[in-house]
């Protein structure tokens, strides 16, 4: 890869115009789709049949076809690109590096195809690796263009096609979900800009772009969260959320402010990965502005610490929910890190290490939000933190340099977590309530059609073989390269992660199997008829569960069952030469080879945990609330209630780690009481000895000022001008008369005075 | 060209026009009489346009008959409105603001 680099560098024909297919190239109307759809619904929405929901599922129906369309235009472009064949760019600037001849800086735009041939000795498969940009020269200042355009490459058009089925499920379903709600019209048009917010931010091409979609993202998430504000804890949510995110959005703007200025004045995203693979920004920039973004993807994905705002913005909609937790906003992190990786991978050294900020992050995330799925009552909050914990997984895999399994469990994991999301909500919506204790249980008997969607989610997001959640799990493990897996071709020997990775699997089971007990068997415990839902529910939850089963196909690891690790067949690491780019802007990652002792081990651990779980809930609870013939949802003599540690251990995971107390106790009380304080000693004894001071002298002088410059100088002056004006008044009182024509008069004798004036001097 | 009789028709409108300003009560053929000034003006823009084989006193003059619409609207509104309050339009009777 470093070959490739070098060439990059010194055979000027690496880069070429020629057109790609169209749909690559004008990616843009994605985006547009929605953005209209957005105003559409805002401005006719009210006064359309179906309250502007039409307009939105028409506007991503579209958006969809055309991601779909591109998805299959970029599989082709992927593999048959042959960069040889085009002729070289003549009207391009050679001796500039690969990124700067994008940049017309008439203004015109252009499309530039970057390609690299990835020929190396080995005798390995030739493909040029491709990415379509295009895009225009938005205003220069002080020597800098600001671009706009799109960036695409497999892992945007991936993403494209995600966000746009996702929130067309989410579209459909909210018609129905919140049918008859007071800001019906209002909802559909923020959902759909939230996912124009969202297809935008995928395809940016500079970093400017970058930030304004994030923040377009969070704005809609705030007012999405919120959108039954009239009740507090709502709109305290949107803020927390809001807010939150503000603490990262600190650090994106610092990161990207280094990297602007460590690249060369420069927000071009391809030209900053360029710079950063082929070692032209220096070390501790790189760092420095990793760690930074590091900050914005805590507070962005959910990760531990900053994950707080998370699993209070289940006070939003259901649809919300889900849209949030699997296609927009918490991704936006994640795929933060993919678009920008080699300033990760570089300026946290992921090759060659054991242990970096990320990897860390994102193991601490997986076993500590999984844990916190355990104490939830709220069927929504067991799912928050069981996103948080699958986001933890993502981190993990971009941080020990597994990239195609980050972005391939950010692919199934979109699915199957969608699909639990609206399958959750279609419950809620049956029995008025998310409390999964007080309200559910045995609800398979009332919805047979969520309750089959949701096991097959769960069971996916278990990562059960042959499920998707078990193909994306299953890589990001072997790509930690701990403990001797896979260790010769990947990036480091990361075995803290692996350990976390298979605890996480065997939690991520074992809340799941608590919470489809206590949602789904047992004795119903709340009250009233639950009913089936709607068509526009159940479809989406159908279609979502069909993905969480096989999703993940698309990536088989190479050597299963046919071919062999070198020789990838049919569809073994499809998804990864799909998505993973191979030119001068990408780092070179090493991929480790899949292991069958680490997949065995893994589903075993994996289902250790529901197997203890099941044990607990499904042969203990339930055999004795057959027995006394109560509704139980726990055993009233628990080892919670019997051990003072496992006691405490639960009082801290029911206060949630204590996090929110440290903010708001610690932290905010902290830095309020202290300060108020020395604000007050400061303003009683500083201020107030200034401000006595000052106005004593002020007293004094101002006496002084009145007796002799006030009464004397000043006043005699105003009394004189007021007796002259009265004087000169009363003699000029008398030209006017209130007479317009005579007004004229006047000003027509002084316009012929003046022309005569005017006439004998010159 | 003989630039001289349209600006001695010019000046005669003009005249005419600052004469009917300045006797006539009526309120509208005040305004009227503004109209003859203006026109007087326009004359002379697209006679000396004209003379220097200048477009821009053409398009002067277009400005100045647009302006003029405006103006002579706003005008009638007072003149309305002043007859809808005082049941007269005549200019020599609004005097309120006699110093």
């Amino acid at each position: 890869m470093s070959l490739l680099v070098l060439a990059a560098e010194s055979v000027p024909e690496v880069s070429f115009t020629r057109d790609a297919n169209w749909f690559l190239e004008n990616v843009w109307i994605v985006p547009l789709l929605p953005a209209l759809s957005f105003l559409g619904i805002l401005f006719f929405g009210k006064r359309l049949p179906r309250g502007g929901a039409e307009l939105g599922i028409a506007a991503l129906g579209l958006a969809f076809l055309f991601a779909v369309v591109a998805n299959i235009a970029w599989f082709d472009h992927r593999d048959n690109y042959d960069y040889r064949d085009a002729e070289p760019a003549t009207e391009l600037d050679h001796s500039a590096g690969v990124g700067d001849t994008v940049l017309d800086i008439d203004g015109e735009s252009d499309t530039v195809v970057l390609a690299a041939a990835e020929e190396s000795e080995g005798g390995e498969e030739a493909h040029p690796a491709v990415a379509v940009l295009k895009g225009r020269t938005w205003f220069e200042n002080g020597g800098v263009a600001f671009a706009v355009g799109t960036l695409l490459d497999g892992s945007s058009v991936m993403m494209l096609f995600v966000v746009t089925l996702i929130s067309l499920l989410v579209h459909v379903y909210s018609t129905d979900y919140v049918k008859g709600d007071v800001r019906f019209t209002h909802f559909f048009a923020f959902l759909s800009l939230f996912s124009s917010s969202m297809l935008f931010f995928v395809l940016s091409r500079s970093t400017i772009q970058l930030i304004t979609a994030w923040e377009l993202v969070g704005v809609c998430s705030f007012v999405l969260i919120g959108h039954w504000w009239e009740e507090k804890p709502n709109s305290d949510a949107a803020l927390k959320a809001f807010l939150t995110n503000r603490v990262g959005d600190i650090g994106l703007l610092v990161g990207m402010i280094i990297l602007f200025f460590a690249a060369g004045n420069t927000f071009d995203i391809v030209t900053i990965n360029e710079k950063a693979v082929a070692g032209e920004i220096s070390q501790t920039a790189l760092t420095w502005a990793a760690i930074s973004l590091t900050a914005a993807v805590m507070s962005k994905s959910g990760q531990f610490i900053l994950h707080t705002w998370l699993p209070d913005a289940m006070a939003g909609p259901t649809p919300v929910s889900a849209l949030i937790h699997a296609a927009t906003m918490v991704v936006a992190g994640v795929f933060m890190i993919a678009r920008l990786y080699p300033v990760f991978y570089e300026g946290f050294g992921i090759a060659d290490n054991s242990v970096n900020g990320l990897a860390v992050i994102g193991a601490v995330t997986v076993v500590f939000g999984g844990l916190l799925a355990f104490v939830q009552d709220d069927i929504k909050k067991v799912l928050a933190y069981s996103t948080v914990s699958q986001l933890g997984y993502m981190v993990l895999a971009l941080g020990v340099g597994a990239y195609t399994a980050a972005l391939f469990h950010l692919f199934t994991h979109a699915f199957f977590k969608a699909g639990l999301f609206l399958g959750s909500g279609s419950v809620a919506h049956s029995v008025h309530s998310f409390d999964m204790k007080k309200d559910m249980g045995g609800m398979r008997k009332f919805l047979p059609t969520p309750f089959i969607t949701f096991l097959i989610c769960s069971i996916s997001l278990a990562g059960v073989f042959p499920l998707a959640g078990f193909w994306s799990k299953d890589e990001i493990l072997v790509g930690t390269g701990g403990l001797g897996v896979g260790a010769d071709k990947a990036n480091g020997s990361y075995h803290l992660m692996l350990i976390m990775g298979l605890v996480g699997a065997a939690l991520t089971g074992a809340y799941m199997t608590r919470c489809i007990y206590l949602t789904f068997f047992g004795e119903f415990r709340g009250h009233g008829h639950p009913h089936e839902s709607g068509r526009a529910i159940t479809v989406p939850l159908i279609i979502l569960s069909v993905f969480a089963v096989g999703a993940g196909f698309l990536n088989l690891p190479p050597g299963f069952l046919a071919g062999s690790a070198e020789e990838p067949t049919g569809w073994q690491e499809r998804f990864g030469h799909f998505v993973e780019p191979a030119a001068a802007y990408f780092p070179p990652i090493g991929h480790a080879v899949p292991s069958w002792g680490l997949a065995i081990i893994a589903s075993i651990i994996g289902l250790a945990g529901p197997a203890v779980a099941y044990w607990y809930y499904f042969v203990k609870v339930d055999g004795l609330a057959k027995q006394t013939g109560e509704k139980l949802t726990e055993l009233p003599n628990g080892i919670t209630s019997r051990n003072a540690w496992a006691g405490a251990g639960h009082a801290v995971l029911v206060n949630k780690y204590y996090l929110d107390h440290l903010y708001n106790d610690v932290i905010v009380a902290g830095v309020k009481g202290p300060l108020a304080r020395v604000a007050y000693w400061f303003n009683q004894n500083v201020l107030d000895g200034v401000v006595d001071g000052a106005a004593d002298g002020a007293v004094r002088s101002g006496r002084f000022v009145y007796d002799n410059i006030d009464q004397k100088v000043v006043d005699g002056a105003v009394n004189g001008s007021g007796f002259l004006s009265s004087q000169s008044g009363q003699g000029l009182r008398r030209m006017q008369t209130g007479k317009v024509q005579q007004y004229a008069a006047l000003l027509f004798a002084g316009a012929t005075i003046l022309a005569g004036i005017f006439i004998v001097v010159i | 060209m003989m630039l001289n009789q349209f600006l001695l028709l010019a000046a005669a409108l003009f005249c005419i026009g600052v004469y009917g300003v300045l006797t006539r009560r009526n309120g509208v053929l005040v305004l009227m009489s503004v109209e003859l000034i203006l026109n007087a003006v326009n004359i002379n823009l697209v006679a000396f346009g004209a003379f220097r084989d200048n477009v821009m006193g053409d398009v002067f003059a277009v400005f100045v008959i647009a302006v003029a619409a405006a103006e002579v609207g706003v005008g009638l509104a007072l003149v309305l409105l002043m007859y809808r309050n005082r049941r007269s339009i005549d200019f020599t009777e609004v005097d309120a603001l006699k110093g």
